[in-house]
């Protein structure tokens, strides 16, 4: 395996702030590698510089082996970008954004044709290609987006939250598509604060959290090394929970209290359920499910909301 | 093969080249993506920023002239009122046209459309859509003065075989105005400040010796309007039209010549600061 990124003790400041804290981390050639945590953590940051489009302020950064600071365009043709927000070109209709993009990467207007149409055919917009950009809807500007993103081959493809604000069909649809490129070898890079995302997607993460990292690897073992196997997640109602949770200490790994719930993460959670029933204490709703990435990036990142 | 032998599809362009970061030889790509662009924009609005000259040669050129009779042009000519603003006007078209193109046009893009970040992220650097993008104004601004001289030929007022050398001229004057139109667009951050560019524009309309000569002002207002491009652009254009040539005219030609070299060196470094931090 060849790393096509290494970072290491890769820093951005802006003044006295720190958005990106020294963090070290290789993607290599092929993976799906995920960086997840919660608004502000860095990840955006993180990913300018690997796009070569924001400078670091301190470590090292190798991208296909070529340092950004010196070789940002040559770094750049080979790179595709799915920026957090479309910036599809709104004066240019679907196919022309398409030849457009692959203008501004040098490639002649000869191999642009087919590679449009392929393109549109991958993006489920073969029938949209002469639609203007804003008849599209929020999915199909997504997939336009990545489309547009792929036009130059890339060898990695960089995806800043690729399906925040998007409803289920499309976000499933989008999957599917990102799912094919991972077969295809491309090299994915996404940041998200999806879970099931995250796990839908990613061969490898790392949780970043006040632009440090907080964990790194394969979600399962991520939720085997942060988690349990099962959580049992029982209710007794909001003002008994507290009083009832003193009498669960013990049970599983470890017991977590929630306003609303409390979480028994273990590896059997039926047999905490019957344990719980036993003595005597009858919750009100109960529901046992696997241990989650969720779980996993809820105990890394804290659960107080970040703003 | 491992992937890293592997090439993508785009060109990927060679360490070392002039201006390195900065330029990937491909400004042709962000005209072209202009040109594009341009068929589907409103052209009502295109046309109107063509027509306001006209309307100006034809109210103040004819309608006026016709009380004015001749002016004394620089080297004691007479010639008549018409002819002597026309050359004025069309430069004051050319400006127009890229002014138009490099102002409102660039700070759309530059804040609502997210045109340059997405261009930036590809292999183009910053001289790319400098240079593409005024390239552009340079063309709106040409265009409307080339309408606008054939209007003048039309109506007689090109005086002598040099106002073919106009049409270069024009060329000039549009670079200049769209270069640092852009270039000052490049630090504008808001709609009133946008505003106040409009303001500067109208006085040096009417005050760099387009509608009268500069010998009417008192000396030291001589030199406050030859601080300002435009009365460099109506003298030039004014000489060439009406065939009444100074050597003075190559200072003129000097001011755009810097005028171009600065707006492009300033848009480049304010789209490497804003885009590319």
């Amino acid at each position: 395996m060849t790393a096509v990124i290494a970072a290491e003790a890769l820093e951005k400041r802006y003044g006295d702030v720190a958005a990106v804290d020294g963090i070290s981390f290789e993607v290599q050639a092929g993976e799906a590698f995920g960086l997840l945590g919660p608004n502000g953590a860095g990840k955006s940051t993180t990913m300018r510089m690997l796009g070569a489009v924001s400078s670091r302020t301190g470590g090292t950064l190798s991208i296909l082996g070529l340092d950004p600071d010196r070789s940002g365009p040559e770094i750049r043709a080979q790179l595709g970008v799915v920026p957090q927000t479309d910036n599809l070109d709104r004066e240019l209709r679907v196919r022309d954004n398409l030849l457009v993009y692959g203008r501004y990467f040098g490639m002649s207007r000869r191999d642009l044709g087919p590679r449009a149409d392929a393109l549109l055919e991958f993006a489920q917009l073969a029938d949209r290609a002469k639609a203007k950009v804003d008849e599209l809807s929020g999915g199909m500007k997504r997939r336009l987006t990545i489309a547009r993103a792929l036009v130059n081959d890339p060898r990695i493809l960089l995806l800043d939250e690729p399906t925040t604000g998007l409803d289920p069909q499309a976000r499933h649809i989008l999957w599917d598509r990102l799912f094919r490129l991972k077969e295809q070898g491309t090299t994915l890079v996404l940041t998200t604060h999806y879970m099931d995302e995250a796990e839908q997607l990613c061969d490898r993460l790392v949780v970043v959290d006040k632009g440090v990292i907080m964990a790194e690897g394969s979600p399962a073992e991520l939720i085997a090394r942060y988690s349990s196997r099962e959580v049992l997640e029982v209710r007794f109602g909001s003002e008994h929970n507290v009083r009832v949770a003193e009498q669960l200490t013990g049970l599983g790994d470890r017991v977590e209290v929630l306003p609303d719930r409390i979480l028994v993460y273990t590896d059997n959670g039926e047999r905490e359920l019957a344990a719980i029933v036993g003595q005597g204490l009858s919750p009100i709703t109960s529901l046992v499910r696997r241990s989650s990435l969720e779980d996993v990036f809820l105990r890394l990142t804290g659960r107080s909301l970040v703003e | 093969m491992t992937a890293l032998e592997q090439r993508s599809a785009a060109p990927v362009p060679r360490s070392g080249r002039l201006l390195g970061a900065l330029y990937a030889g491909n400004a042709r790509a962000v005209l072209a993506r202009g040109l594009t662009a341009t068929r589907s924009s409103n052209w009502v609005v295109v046309l109107s920023g063509f027509l306001e000259p006209v309307l100006y040669l034809l109210s103040l050129g004819i309608g006026l002239g016709s009380v004015i009779g001749t002016v004394r042009a620089g080297s004691g000519a007479e010639i008549g009122y018409a002819a002597y603003i026309a050359p004025a006007l069309l430069a004051v078209s050319a400006m127009n046209g890229a002014i138009m193109d490099s102002t409102w046009n660039v700070f759309f893009k530059m804040h609502f459309s997210k045109l340059y970040q997405g261009m930036v992220s590809t292999s183009l650097g910053p001289f790319d859509v400098a240079l593409g993008e005024i390239a552009l104004a340079l063309l709106r601004g040409a265009l409307y003065a080339l309408g606008f001289l054939v209007i003048m030929q039309a109506l007689g007022l090109n005086l002598a075989w040099t106002a073919l050398l106009a049409l270069p001229a024009i060329l000039l004057i549009a670079a200049g105005f769209a270069s640092v139109g852009m270039a000052v667009t490049s630090f504008v951050k808001t709609f009133q400040q946008m505003e106040w560019i409009q303001f500067f524009l109208l006085p040096m309309f009417l005050f760099s010796a387009t509608f009268y000569p500069i010998t009417v002002y008192p000396p030291p207002i001589q030199v406050l309007v030859q601080v300002f491009p435009l009365y460099h652009g109506v003298e030039l254009v004014r000489g060439l039209t009406t065939g009444i040539l100074e050597p003075g005219m190559l200072l003129h030609v000097l001011y755009y010549v810097v005028m171009v070299a600065l707006g492009i060196v300033f848009t480049t470094r304010r789209l490497r600061a804003l885009f590319l931090d």
